[in-house]
């Protein structure tokens, strides 16, 4: 094992991690907020028709990145609209919107099958990347800088801004933060539309990054992963970040396996790569597991997480 | 044509269904003749169902009003196929292809419930009075592939994205390699199983995954072009599935294997027109014009074009046959003695890989 091949392994688990990253980093605001919504798989096939789509006509990858975040906003929207205004079950409208996204985007990526679209430039020089330590810190994609960013934009807000606390108090108490006068509803509108956008551009890391190209269900069951990614987090940014680049690791591993790719770990052939493939929702299950044991202390899950809400009138 | 997504189609089906006593079976007698088709993947795979569905389109084209097509995406490959293909029957389908070999049993069980109802099975080997199979052998466009390959990988070290390992798999990677090593008797094989036809962040990473692993050039047995855009981004060569698949990869793409099914499908909806449809098992190729190898890169240097050519070639007055002995399988025993030539049957259910060839599972 020498170094270009560690360098060429953290370069693919970086980019296999950033769409997860993305969503669950977007759905980690829903549900701090006291919104669950399990439609995030169909917010990133959306987001990733829908900034396909808009790359193709505008021929900027860029746009089709903005195009990625106001469908995915749009589709939550739809879901905000059932779940906060007509307080219908958030589970089924969540599966319900998995299931339309990916209709809708099958039904909208007819017309571009077979499409291909221009590129991102990179963000640094080129000259920056050539050599394999440069290519490990300035080879990657415009957007896996910007999930970056976004870890701690969104752990900066969550901590240390009011309206962060508010968001916070409207998924811990909903009724209390309406008492002194906040609009839970309202939040919770910003919140979902955030959690859709991130997820679009989630989805469009696939369309546009991976492989440039749409297919349908191109986003191959990742959404529920970001999830799995949330709970596993614990629902803190900076452990998202670090649950992102595990399952990444989870996700190297499976493939390793099935290559023959781990000799250098003594008795890896002994563990089939379905055990890797199975450990990011097997860990999720533990932290559950531990969390739970924890909740005598103190609830990492917000209280209000999933329950509509309902002000007595 | 009507065009079903699985969940509306399950709700017409079902609404069909309620309707079915009161119509009557005998109504579709008069009517035209429709012919139901279970896809594995969506039909903007731009590869295995992507082919399927070019056949069924060849299908209208060649029957205009008389033949009604219909056909149901994304049918997984467990027991959730026998409700699908039921339906289809008591939709009233005359003929029902089920495209994967992974529908087998259950297209045994719907066919024994319907045996009105004829049935064909995509590169399944099980028939009945009313299951006939039908395949193409992909295996001797896999050895023009590898052909190519053995020529033009530097490194001699190769990699076979594969999906599962049933045997339509295992002979692309026998044929590959045997076909490689050929023309590099040093050429070694990475396999990888992703266990899946169609996942294309996977197919990605998996790909990304072979090269690290020391591959200069990497073949994919699974259904999106994700592979070969990995490739592209790297400057390395591979080859397209199903389609050619070049516009996606301009300067990766050497060449693809083709899957033209169109001309067996109205074939066969003829036979059910003239009711001379019988359960038989075909399996066609090159010479049958079932497989079609895409135009070449130019990269390829003329001498690789004209040894490609040649295994089209004998393959198609049936000169060459790449499962020609002697050859040895993974632990080097001999498996196939000199001048001896795997039969067919042999080769629909080979499990079994050759020398060289390098797998963890």
């Amino acid at each position: 094992m020498d170094s270009a091949f560690i360098i060429s392994a953290i370069i693919t688990i970086v980019g296999i991690s950033t769409p997860i990253l993305l969503a669950g980093l977007g759905e980690l605001v829903v549900e701090k907020a006291g919104v669950l919504n399990l439609g995030v798989e169909g917010m990133m096939l959306v987001g990733a028709i829908a900034g396909f789509a808009v790359t193709v006509y505008t021929g900027n990858p860029w746009v089709g990145v903005i195009g990625a975040a106001a469908a995915g906003a749009l589709s939550a929207l739809l879901f905000g609209f059932f779940v906060l205004t007509l307080n219908s079950n958030q589970v089924a409208t969540g599966l319900a919107l998995t299931i339309f996204g990916t209709g809708l985007s099958s039904l909208i990526g007819l017309s571009f099958v077979g499409r291909i679209v221009p590129q991102f430039g990179s963000v640094f020089p080129r000259e920056m990347a050539i050599d394999p330590i440069g290519r490990l810190f300035f080879g990657y994609s415009p957007i896996v800088y910007f999930a970056l960013i976004m870890v701690v934009l969104v752990a900066w807000f969550l901590k240390s801004t009011r309206s962060g606390l508010i968001l916070r108090a409207v998924g811990e108490n909903d009724l209390s933060a309406h008492s002194i006068g906040y609009s839970v509803i309202g939040v919770r509108y910003a919140a979902v539309a955030f959690g859709g956008a991130m997820a679009g551009i989630g989805g469009v890391y696939f369309s546009l990054v991976i492989t440039p190209m749409w297919a349908e269900r191109m986003t191959a069951g990742r959404g529920w992963i970001a999830l799995a990614l949330v709970v596993f987090a614990s629902w803190r940014a900076p452990r998202l970040l670090v649950g992102a680049y595990f399952f990444g690791v989870l996700m190297w591993l499976e493939l390793n396996a099935k290559a023959g790719g781990l000799s250098f770990i003594p008795g890896a052939e002994l563990i089939p790569s379905q055990f890797w493939a199975a450990m990011p929702y097997l860990m999720t299950v533990v932290v559950l597991a531990l969390i739970s044991m924890r909740d005598r202390i103190g609830s990492s899950a917000p209280a209000c997480l999933g329950k509509p809400f309902l002000p007595a009138t | 044509m009507a065009n079903f997504n699985r969940r509306s189609f399950i709700a017409t089906a079902g609404a069909a269904a309620a309707a079915l006593p009161l119509v009557g079976g005998k109504a579709f007698a008069q009517e035209k003749i429709k012919v139901g088709f279970a896809f594995l993947g969506p039909i903007g795979d731009y590869g295995w169902t992507w082919a399927h569905n070019k056949g069924r389109e060849a299908v209208n084209a060649a029957f205009g009003d008389k033949v009604e097509t219909v056909y149901v995406e994304n049918v997984p490959e467990d027991a959730s196929a026998i409700p699908v293909l039921r339906d289809l029957a008591q939709q009233g389908c005359k003929l029902i292809f089920g495209t994967t070999y992974g529908y087998m049993d259950q297209m045994v069980q719907v066919a024994a419930e319907f045996p009105d109802v004829k049935f064909e099975h995509c590169t399944g080997f099980k028939r009945a009075d009313n299951l006939a199979t039908y395949n193409s052998k992909f295996h001797e466009g896999r050895a023009v592939l590898g052909t190519i390959a053995g020529k033009m990988s530097k490194s001699g070290v190769m990699g076979y994205l594969g999906s599962y390992k049933v045997p339509e798999v295992v002979l692309g990677v026998n044929s590959f390699m045997l076909a490689a090593q050929k023309q590099n008797p040093d050429a070694k094989l990475k396999l990888v199983f992703i266990d899946s036809w169609f996942d294309p962040p996977k197919e990605a990473a998996a790909t990304e995954t072979l090269l690290n692993l020391g591959c200069d050039l990497v073949t994919t047995h699974t259904d999106s072009p994700a592979a070969l855009q990995i490739l592209e981004q790297k400057g390395l060569f591979g080859f397209g599935q199903g389609a050619d698949m070049s516009s996606f990869a301009p300067n990766a793409h050497l060449t693809a294997i083709e899957d033209i099914w169109g001309p067996y499908y109205v074939e066969r909806v003829q036979a059910i027109i003239d009711g001379t449809w019988a359960s038989t098992d075909t399996w066609d190729g090159f010479k049958e014009g079932t497989v079609v190898i895409s135009p070449y890169n130019k990269a390829i240097p003329a001498d690789v074009v004209a040894l490609a050519d040649g295994v089209q070639a004998g393959y198609k007055d049936g000169t060459y046959d790449i499962f020609t002995g002697p050859i040895y399988d993974q632990d080097g025993n001999l498996k196939v003695k000199e001048g001896e030539v795997i039969g067919l049957g042999d080769l629909a259910v080979m499990d079994w890989f050759v020398k060289g060839v390098e797998s963890a599972s």
